[in-house]
């Protein structure tokens, strides 16, 4: 991972976006303590997690994508170590109160490795309530379940926003849209953006966007395009095989302050620079183009080491 | 200490929730009483040296069985990360092992007391080799128990680290031979690194402080690797 840097307020809903092996759950191994940063510091709750990590630890809770479990045990007896281990006060009402809160309770004296995938989760997310720690940490919390069962995580998710300060992971988009108050989105270990959803959606509806196809060289096509009035942001895309020949197509992305149609601009800017225009067309980006836009662009291959 | 406690009665549960346990431990019994009933039909003395010396032999296989799921399986399912995710330290969590597996043999040893007292009720044994005898295979468990659980903190895989476990005790097991074999001052430092020499004298009614400190630095060495080893994770 390289650069990745971003703080959560209290209370915040941050989810953590990014495509499989982009370095979520290194982050959130670093965060826990479970593995330290090789590079760079992380704070939780104020306590540096290499440093002063079982403070950190204790102001945490965490729920691994793998949801670790003894599978012979009792959903009680199962909470009550946990309950020990993090050294909660009145354990029995504690264990009591997490699993009240994670829809468990009526299957408190079951044992574990009976039960299904989303009952499974349910166990888990109680493990990570109990005791209530201000920092909720979940990695890819609704994976593997059904959609009623996402539906619900989700609830409960937003619910505990508020209380705790929650960090969530996900590969998908839909997910952090339904429940988190700002995105951070991960890719090959680099940040690429952070906001609120609602910003991510206006950035990319808000802003008109052009698919642009000329007949040219990439780079001066590129400068061309740029130097129109109102442009934001060219962006060429990749056009598969990697070669251009000289006279080949290259598209382009263009986008342009909210409101303004440089349509006519672009196309006579292109003609006057030599260039054969061979489409020009309005773009619509949804949220889930810009994910995949953000995340699959080229970073540089120097520091990518996970 | 809280911690230890916590993991170690954890891990109790769980042997007894599983059938490990009482394989294991019927297993035991049924070998040693066999080899009991056979030496006291053969030597007709009423004493336990016989059994004593030959306990070790049953370790060799029964020890792998006790320790390697300790650490191998909560690798396995990834609870190692939800415990060292938590304010739980890695030598909180060897040494809670560690005295789960101590506390099954302690079980285990607990009902062959049933051999002395046959004869305690037919014959008339001399009391101090067979307290001795206890001492000896007692520390001897714990020292191969401890050996075991750094064999299962190195891999995922039970098997494998069952498969470890009997070839570095029987490594400590025949260096004894290998010393003898070799002779001078090598061949007796080699032998005293072997198990077999530091137990000749419990079943003869004598501690040595020198072999009790052999054991129990088996058994530290035992819970300092595997708690580096646990510890390498952030190395690797």
């Amino acid at each position: 991972m390289a650069d990745v840097t971003f703080d959560v307020g209290k209370g915040e809903v941050l989810g953590f976006l990014g495509p499989n092996g982009a370095g979520k759950t290194t982050t959130m191994r670093i965060l826990t303590g479970y593995l330290p940063p090789s590079g760079g510091r992380a704070e939780v709750a104020g306590f540096d997690v290499a440093t002063q990590s079982l403070q950190a630890r204790a102001n945490i809770g965490y729920l691994p994508e793998t949801v670790p479990l003894y599978p012979d045990m009792s959903v009680r007896s199962y909470l009550d170590f946990m309950g020990k281990i993090k050294g909660a006060r009145d354990r029995r009402r504690e264990v009591d109160r997490a699993m009240e809160k994670a829809r468990i309770a009526h299957r408190a004296g079951d044992q574990i490795g009976k039960l299904s995938k989303g009952l499974r989760q349910r166990v888990g997310l109680a493990q990570a309530l109990l005791g209530d720690p201000p920092v909720l940490i979940l990695d890819e919390p609704t994976s593997g379940l059904d959609p009623k069962q996402i539906i619900e995580t989700r609830n409960l998710i937003r619910s505990l926003g508020g209380e705790h300060t929650l960090i969530l992971s996900t590969h998908i988009l839909p997910e952090v849209a339904a429940t988190c108050s700002r995105i951070v989105i991960i890719a090959n270990g680099r940040v690429v953006a952070e906001d609120t959803p609602e910003n991510l959606d206006r950035r990319l509806k808000g802003a008109e966007s052009i698919a642009v196809t000329v007949r040219g060289p990439r780079e001066q096509v590129t400068r061309t395009l740029k130097s129109v009035p109102r442009v934001l942001s060219v962006q060429a895309e990749s056009d598969g095989n990697g070669k251009a020949p000289a006279g080949s197509l290259a598209s382009f992305t263009v986008q342009s302050e909210v409101g303004a149609d440089i349509r006519e601009a672009l196309a006579s800017a292109v003609v006057q620079g030599g260039f054969g225009l061979m489409e020009l067309r309005p773009a619509h980006l949804s949220l889930e183009e810009i994910f995949l836009q953000l995340t699959t662009t080229e970073t540089p291959e120097t520091e990518v080491a996970a | 200490m809280r911690n230890v406690w916590a993991v170690s009665v954890r891990e109790l549960r769980s042997y007894f929730l599983s059938p490990l346990a009482y394989v294991v431990i019927a297993l035991f019994l049924a070998l040693s009483g066999y080899l009991f009933a056979l030496i006291l039909a053969n030597g007709r003395e009423a004493s336990l040296r016989g059994l004593v010396q030959n306990v070790s032999v049953l370790y060799l296989f029964i020890v792998p069985a006790i320790s390697m799921r300790l650490l191998a399986e909560e690798q396995r399912t990834g609870t190692v990360e939800l415990l060292l995710t938590n304010p739980v330290q890695e030598w909180e969590i060897v040494t809670g092992k560690f005295l789960a597996s101590v506390m099954l043999v302690l079980v285990m040893l607990g009902l062959t007391l049933l051999f002395p007292l046959f004869l305690f009720i037919y014959g008339n044994p001399d009391r101090g080799p067979i307290i001795t005898g206890y001492v000896g295979i007692f520390l001897q468990a714990a020292a191969f128990l401890s050996i075991g659980l750094w064999a299962s903190s190195l891999t995922q895989n039970q098997i494998v680290a069952a498969i470890v476990s009997f070839a570095l005790l029987l490594i400590l097991w025949l260096s004894e031979n290998l010393g003898q074999f070799l002779g001078g001052t090598i061949g007796s430092i080699i032998s005293y690194t072997s198990v077999i020499t530091h137990f000749q004298s419990f079943p003869q009614g004598v501690i040595q402080s020198n072999d009790v400190i052999y054991y129990l630095s088996l058994v530290l060495a035992g819970i300092v690797l595997s708690t580096l080893s646990l510890q390498s994770r952030r190395y690797r």
